[in-house]
């Protein structure tokens, strides 16, 4: 049976959830598709067509794709799962807003969030902000899975040649529409899939003082990151949320500035691959799972920082 | 308009989890358990909908063992108005929950849906989605903002890159982000006379509902655990570190 991965892309490129999931795809399969649904998405679909280990491309080309509305969306996936022994979307906003809705109209369970494949039916996933770890087994015929990107590689976005086949629009309910959007327009590298990024907490006092984490972000080639308790005082906006209800990052270097280390924050960056942390309170928790810890005033520390990676880097 | 709100009974967001010895889950006993805090957002919005005339009434509901009553009872110490609970010994996945709302749905004929964006022990954010499909609802999940317009309903909510506006027909589901508001706190009061207001128990069973799992748990251990680094005394060392030892920078 073939493995089906439904893209996340903005039109024109495909988002790197989606090279991840196309690769627990190959853990399942050879023989992966890709689904490109979206308005003028030609150009993301060629790009899918490129990545290593991809067969075939279906695309959806039509507005009623065109912001990823859950409803339009889940009924395309329902009409194309019974194809297929799995369907893999990223364990993103993205994936997880139409995903479920298109499992249970199929009458089958999803499995959210996976970070291994054990075998075609049997997957791992964690629970309770990571504090467990469960090994999930279903017995559906199509399995419907988010993945989670940061347990699996990145597919090479280049080496394959897939056909694409255009797909005619399913109808869609008409009962939800887009209305606008918001989004965050930064020249810095994506949350979830920099090499580096610098995360400030409640310690940070200020949306203001998060530019002392922008000299350091630049400096590094970092994205930047927020524990909930800074975005829930408004410093930052939402979205830089790292965490259980956030992101959820795995870089090579994590730099955790003034955050205290709450366990759903944790939950977020505990796969990082160094994590450093900065805070003036020595008993924080966030020390406990640092490879570095510098016990600092960071208003002091960070400046100090910034000067010293512009002598080395 | 009726509102129907989900509450979920989970371990306490503060308890350190701790994973049964045997794999078979984690412990709960003797272990505190309160309201999943996105049900709570939920509970708010739905009281706030009412105190500002838009819904008349608040029916919260819950699913599973006996003591799921007490989180119906925190949510009517809020200021809901009746509740149900669906009782079961059995474990519930979010596809039997999405199948045990639409039962409720179809009795009470709500016309707005609000449950929590995912419960904090399962960490599944699926229940609202089933339960939209199910019934062929539009969903607005990962809410920040709500606001009737019209005959339907203006939802402002989370996407990757930052915020999205949906129009949505009503009846619709919508699931709660932590932004949506402060949830209240039961008066000593009101948690007195929540103790009068109306709840209904019922089964599965009752219901018509088949609720076989679909998916077995094989095994819970705990994750593989992080080992404190070391502490460095100055942002120097720090550097010096990440470049030589760490090899990051």
């Amino acid at each position: 049976m073939s493995v089906l991965v439904v893209a996340e892309h903005d039109n024109e490129s495909l988002g790197s959830a989606t090279l991840n999931t196309i690769t627990a795809a190959c853990q399942l399969g050879d023989d992966v598709h890709v689904l490109v649904a979206g308005e003028n998405c030609a150009a993301a679909a060629n790009a899918a067509a490129k990545v290593a280990g991809v067969s075939k491309v279906r695309c959806a080309d039509d507005g009623r794709y065109g912001h990823g509305v859950a409803e339009a969306l889940a009924a395309l996936v329902v009409s194309l799962a019974p194809d297929y022994s799995h369907v893999l979307t990223p364990a993103d906003k993205f994936g997880k807003n139409f995903l479920p809705r298109a499992a249970a109209i199929l009458d089958v369970s999803s499995i959210s969030d996976i970070i291994e494949i054990k075998d075609a039916d049997t997957f791992v996933r964690p629970i309770y902000a990571g504090n467990a770890i469960a090994t999930v087994k279903s017995n559906d015929n199509v399995k419907l899975i988010s993945v989670r990107m940061t347990a699996f590689d990145d597919a090479a976005s280049e080496g394959g040649n897939a056909s694409v086949e255009a797909l005619t629009p399913v109808d869609d309910p008409g009962i939800s529409s887009f209305a606008g959007q918001d989004l965050t327009v930064s020249e810095r590298p994506e949350l979830v899939s920099a090499r580096v990024v610098v995360s400030g907490g409640r310690g940070m006092q200020s949306g203001d003082n998060f530019k002392l984490l922008e000299g350091i972000a630049d400096q590094l080639n970092a994205a930047i990151g927020a524990s909930r308790a800074a975005v829930d005082a408004g410093y930052v906006p939402n979205d830089y949320q790292v965490g259980q209800t956030g992101k959820v990052v795995a870089p090579d270097l994590y730099l955790a500035v003034g955050i205290s280390g709450a366990i759903q924050h944790l939950a977020g960056m505990k796969e990082s691959k160094v994590i450093v942390a900065i805070n003036k309170d020595e008993e924080a928790p966030i020390f406990q799972i640092a490879d570095y810890g510098l016990v600092a005033d960071l208003f002091q520390a960070l400046p100090e920082l910034e000067a010293e990676l512009q002598k080395v880097m | 308009m009726k509102i129907l709100v989900a509450v979920k009974r989970v371990i306490d967001y503060n308890v350190k989890v701790r994973v049964k010895p045997d794999g078979s889950g984690v412990e709960t006993s003797n272990v505190k358990m309160s309201m999943n805090p996105f049900d709570e957002i939920g509970v708010e919005e739905a009281l706030r909908l009412r105190e500002a005339g838009t819904a008349e009434e608040v029916i919260a509901v819950s699913m599973g063992v006996e003591r799921c009553q007490e989180t119906i009872r925190t949510a009517l110490a809020m200021g809901a108005d009746r509740g149900i609970l669906v009782q079961t010994e059995e474990e519930l996945e979010p596809l039997a929950v999405a199948k045990l709302l639409k039962a409720l749905v179809e009795r009470e004929s709500p016309g707005l849906v609000i449950v929590g964006k995912q419960a904090i022990d399962g960490d599944h954010s699926e229940t609202g989605q089933m339960l939209a499909g199910l019934m062929g609802w539009p969903q607005g999940t990962f809410v920040s903002k709500l606001e009737f317009e019209g005959d339907g309903l203006k939802v402002t909510r989370d996407v990757d890159g930052g915020m999205e506006i949906l129009n949505l027909h009503l009846p619709a589901v919508v699931t709660t982000d932590l932004r949506l508001n402060e949830p209240r706190f039961a008066s000593l009061p009101n948690i007195m006379k929540a103790k009068k207001k109306p709840m209904d128990v019922v089964t599965p069973e009752d219901l018509g509902v088949d609720i076989t799992p679909h998916v077995t748990v094989l095994e819970v251990v705990a994750p593989a655990k992080r080992e404190a680094g070391v502490r460095v005394g100055s942002v120097q060392e720090l550097v010096e570190k990440l470049r030589s030892e760490a090899k990051v920078i």
